[in-house]
């Protein structure tokens, strides 16, 4: 599989508040940079250019899913591909479904007793729930709303999912690897790298992980999942717990992974999703209302009720 | 399972999950898993066999003369006698011990969460009750002979045939029961204080009040469950002692009065608890273990009911929030 | 009315601190009391009073007989075999009750179906009320013949025989009952602690792919170390200050057991500091077993202190990573 192109956000020089549903002429943005972190969000909505499609690969596929706690359904016959080399955004109000559904690709939702499903959902190509759940979630790894490193140092922090990796698999019953920090740490440092928390940190790696401040411990978080190497990175709100500059950090950040993960994101923001999102996936009451690329869905929606949630109708 | 949704759906065959299974994990954390299990039902069998044993036996030999009858001195123990008097000297002990812990525990942890200036003077006095919650009780024990063997003490106790002050005596016994119950006391009243709002004593404040008046009108009212429990857990400690009833009560089967005072001659002179009872009649002289084993249960008995009284007083917390002995 | 609410105030409030500051002094004079009257002790014998050296049953009847010695002083002491006996039953108990308190408070808390949960937290935490001397009534009725009948052979009492008896009381049997009186606390501290393990954590380890043993290896019981070593030096303190209980059941006889001895080791006598200052002091404090009794209660004196200070240490070290103290 080949990857897709590189991209860069199209960021405005001067924005402007833009209606989701007015045209934004493609001429006229300047080149953002991605590295620059302090470009600080601004509160209106940035649009990027027409992205060139590409077949991306296929990492996860929903078919007819419906999630269940107790006799209630939340979550009703969704259907939706995850792709690697693209970013995944779940947008709805609360209550619409979005944080079961993405809690149910990597088998979370079995942690809540009485939960009850249907449907199916692959991972290339095999059903999660054949897979072992552990197995399957060192392939499908989440970070959550709130940072919540582990009372360790950042080194043991991130190296964590690295110890706890059993090797072998099949018939052998899986053996855990002993590893000295040197074996370790490259690994520990390339996903501190590609969590961009390396320059931060990357001094004194036996700093408590608790001393960090809100952002750097989510970015520790993303780097704490990062580096058993998953196929995809689920994030569940990561920024809703943050300041607008770490914000911004971390979608960089998002926008980054892309190409080496398939990421989804849930988030209730929908300038987040405009700045991030290249596929989204709108879910009201537990449906699907609506899926497409971004552009689609922000610009042309098709069906009413994406209208109304997105000019902010409710939410 | 279909079920009531507002538009009409087909019912959806709903799967549900399997709780994780042990089977895939590695050989080495099924072990461990394994091991948990077979020493948690290992020790709670040893536990319900401690107190199965001690019911069993304990009714088995518990009859109702026991408790009223005194001890005699005789050589069948079995037939004779029954432990009335260590009942008593137990409630005396324990009464002395809680009437002197208790207004001192209280004074002292109102101290240190009202007061408490100045502030290394409050550490110290921290580290120092918890420090005490430490000390054995034999040594506390050797401590009350050593100050209450002096000529100055001799009122609390009686003199031995050649003029020494024995400072063994009940008073002396419930004293120094004193001095080991005040750490938990302490440490369960000063918990309370902490528990109580902010606003009972911002309010008071705002009212022009003194310290010692919000403490003594508004918030001692407040800390009656704490000082309740406090009390009654010190009652506890105090019960299931024997070290210093050993050494400080003289363990003397019957009470021995010292003086002419009534009342007071008893409490001067010395005598025996249920622990000393149980103790000796199972390893000393008396050897009588049928007598131990129904004194064991009544005490067994005074102990639950105390435990249950303090689950009930301060709702359903246990001995442990506050740490047993020791000032947190 | 101000004024004299305001004196008043003053007043409680030094009085109050007067009581506070006697609790102090109180302390102090513990101390120095029982270190002043088991001085004579001490000086007489000098640092080879926590040696080896003879029989500590023989020193002890010479001071009785006021007979000293011959050669030494009536002082003459050598605590050496009751130092050893309080290391291995303190030491031993709490070894065991570490592990078995914390793989059971796991059982209890992670893996116990909730009926089992809830009948059995409630019996852990009598059981730490019980008094010591029902321990030592059920060691002696119940364990001591057990273990004479069923681990000791007559052919093992033999071999022995021109030393010590073996009747059962003996180390193993002061170890296991020790270890029974200290888990109580033990696994309620430890229990609670791990149920105060923040979800949080839990989940994320979860969504690592990390299996439930792991995280409770891992994080849970990282996380609840603080409260595992306060229970731990908590248990410590019970251990060696227990004297009743020792008595009853380890033998009564200030024997050095000889780990060199096999198996019999563990079915030697053995009696502890604390036993015994019970079994041979009988009140008067100022003859040389006295002193000498007085001069053992210094050492556990001291012992206690050290380990009081060592929680204060452990904790505030464990607080740098974030857990709670």
């Amino acid at each position: 599989m080949t990857a897709p192109p590189v991209r860069r956000i199209a960021l405005d020089r001067h924005p402007r508040v833009v209606s989701p549903f007015e045209q934004v002429d493609g001429a006229g943005n300047g080149q953002g940079t991605a590295a620059g972190a302090t470009a600080v969000a601004s509160p209106t909505a940035r649009r990027r250019a027409a992205r060139p499609t590409t077949a991306a690969a296929e990492r996860m596929r929903l078919e007819s899913v419906s999630l269940a706690y107790g006799e209630r359904w939340v979550v009703r016959d969704v259907s939706l591909p995850v792709r690697q080399g693209e970013v995944l955004a779940l947008i709805g109000a609360s209550g619409s479904g979005k944080t079961t559904l993405l809690r149910s690709l990597n088998r979370l939702t079995e942690i809540t007793a009485g939960a009850g499903r249907a449907g199916r959902i692959t991972l290339d190509g095999d059903e999660i729930h054949e897979i072992e759940v552990n197995a399957l979630r060192r392939r499908v790894t989440m970070v959550f709303q709130q940072p919540n490193p582990f009372p360790m140092s950042i080194f043991e922090n991130v190296a964590y999912a690295l110890r706890e990796a059993p090797i072998g698999s099949g018939s052998r019953p899986p053996r855990r690897r002993r590893l000295r920090r040197s074996q370790l740490e490259p690994a520990v440092r390339e996903a501190l790298r590609r969590a961009g928390l390396h320059e931060e940190v990357g001094d004194d790696l036996d700093r408590p992980a608790m001393a960090l401040s809100g952002g750097q411990q989510q970015r520790l978080c993303i780097a704490r999942a990062l580096a058993a190497d998953p196929e995809v990175l689920l994030l569940d709100e990561p920024c809703s717990a943050l300041d607008p500059i770490s914000t911004a950090v971390i979608e960089e950040l998002i926008v980054g992974l892309r190409e080496s993960v398939a990421v989804v994101i849930v988030t209730h923001n929908l300038q987040q999703a405009q700045r991030v999102a290249d596929h989204v996936a709108f879910m009201h009451l537990g449906e699907l209302v609506e899926y497409g690329t971004a552009e689609q869905v922000f610009d042309e929606p098709r069906r009413q009720r994406t209208r109304d949630y997105i000019g902010g109708a409710f939410g | 399972m279909a079920t009531a949704q507002p538009a009409a759906e087909p019912a959806l065959e709903m799967v549900r999950p399997r709780r994780e299974t042990t089977a895939a994990w590695p050989l080495v954390d099924r072990l461990a898993y394994l091991l948990c299990w077979a020493v948690g039902i290992g020790l709670c069998l040893v536990a319900l066999g401690i107190v199965a044993l001690m019911f069993v036996k304990g009714i088995s030999e518990l009859h109702l003369k026991l408790l009223v009858e005194a001890p005699s001195a005789s050589l069948h123990q079995t037939q004779s006698g029954g432990f009335s008097t260590p009942i008593v000297g137990t409630l005396v002990v324990t009464a002395i011990g809680t009437l002197v812990a208790v207004p001192i525990a209280v004074a002292l942890a109102a101290w240190l969460n009202e007061y408490g200036r100045p502030r290394w003077l409050a550490r110290a006095v921290e580290s120092g009750v918890e420090t005490i919650a430490g000390i054995p009780s034999i040594v506390l024990a050797l401590f009350g002979l050593l100050l209450f063997a002096r000529p100055f003490f001799g009122f609390l106790s009686g003199s031995t045939n050649n003029g020494a002050v024995t400072g063994q005596s009940f008073l002396v016994a419930g004293l120094v029961m004193g001095i080991l119950a005040i750490p938990l006391v302490a440490a369960t009243v000063s918990e309370g204080f902490q528990q109580l709002p902010r606003r009972l004593r911002e309010a008071s404040f705002a009212l022009g009040k003194t310290r010692t008046t919000t403490t003594r009108r508004v918030l001692l009212p407040a800390m009656r469950p704490a000082i309740a429990s406090g009390t009654v857990l010190g009652m506890g400690r105090i019960i299931g002692d024997t070290a210093i009833i050993w050494i400080l009560l003289g363990g003397t089967l019957h009470n021995t009065p010292v003086g002419s005072t009534p009342i007071l001659k008893t409490l001067r002179g010395t005598g025996s608890t249920l622990t000393s009872y149980v103790f000796s009649n199972a390893a000393g002289e008396g050897n009588s273990p049928q007598k131990a084993y129904a004194a064991a249960f009544v005490l067994l008995l005074i102990v639950l009911g105390l435990n249950a009284l303090v689950t009930r007083l301060s709702g359903g917390r246990s001995l442990y929030t506050t740490r047993w002995g020791a000032k947190r | 009315m101000h004024r004299r609410d305001a004196a008043r105030d003053r007043r409680v409030e030094l009085l109050l601190g007067a009581l506070a500051v006697g609790v102090i002094a109180l302390i102090v004079l513990i101390l120095v009391t029982v270190l002043v009257n088991g001085w004579p002790s001490f000086s007489a014998n000098g640092l080879h009073w926590f040696g080896p050296g003879g029989d500590v049953v023989t020193q002890f009847r010479a001071m009785q007989s006021s007979i000293p010695l011959p050669g030494h002083s009536i002082y003459y002491f050598r605590a050496w075999p009751l130092i050893w006996g309080t290391l291995l039953t303190t030491v031993g108990a709490v070894l065991i009750a570490l592990v078995v308190s914390t793989l059971t408070a796991i059982f209890l808390t992670e893996f116990a179906p909730l009926p089992v949960q809830r009948v059995l937290l409630p019996v852990v935490r009598l059981l730490a009320g019980v008094p010591s001397v029902i321990y030592g009534l059920v060691g002696i009725v119940a364990l001591v013949p057990w273990i004479n009948e069923n681990l000791i052979s007559d052919g093992r009492k033999q071999s022995v025989a021109y030393v010590v008896q073996l009747n059962g009381a003996s180390l193993s049997t002061a170890i296991v009952i020790l270890t029974v009186m200290i888990l109580p606390i033990m696994v309620a501290l430890t229990a609670n602690a791990l149920t105060a393990v923040p979800p949080a954590w839990r989940e994320g380890s979860a969504a690592l792919g990390v299996n439930r043993w792991r995280t409770i290896w891992r994080v849970s019981l990282r996380a609840a170390r603080p409260a595992i070593a306060a229970g731990t030096v908590l248990a410590t303190a019970r251990a060696l200050g227990e004297a009743i209980m020792i008595a009853m059941v380890s033998g009564g006889r200030p024997f050095e057991a000889n780990p060199l001895d096999g198996l019999t080791f563990l079915f030697e006598p053995v009696e502890t500091l604390a036993s015994g200052i019970l079994e041979e002091f009988g009140g008067e404090t100022n003859t040389p077993i006295g002193h000498t009794a007085y001069a053992m209660g210094a050492v556990l004196l001291f012992s206690a202190a050290m380990l009081s200070f060592t929680s204060w240490v452990v904790r505030r070290r464990l607080r740098r990573y974030g857990v709670g103290g």
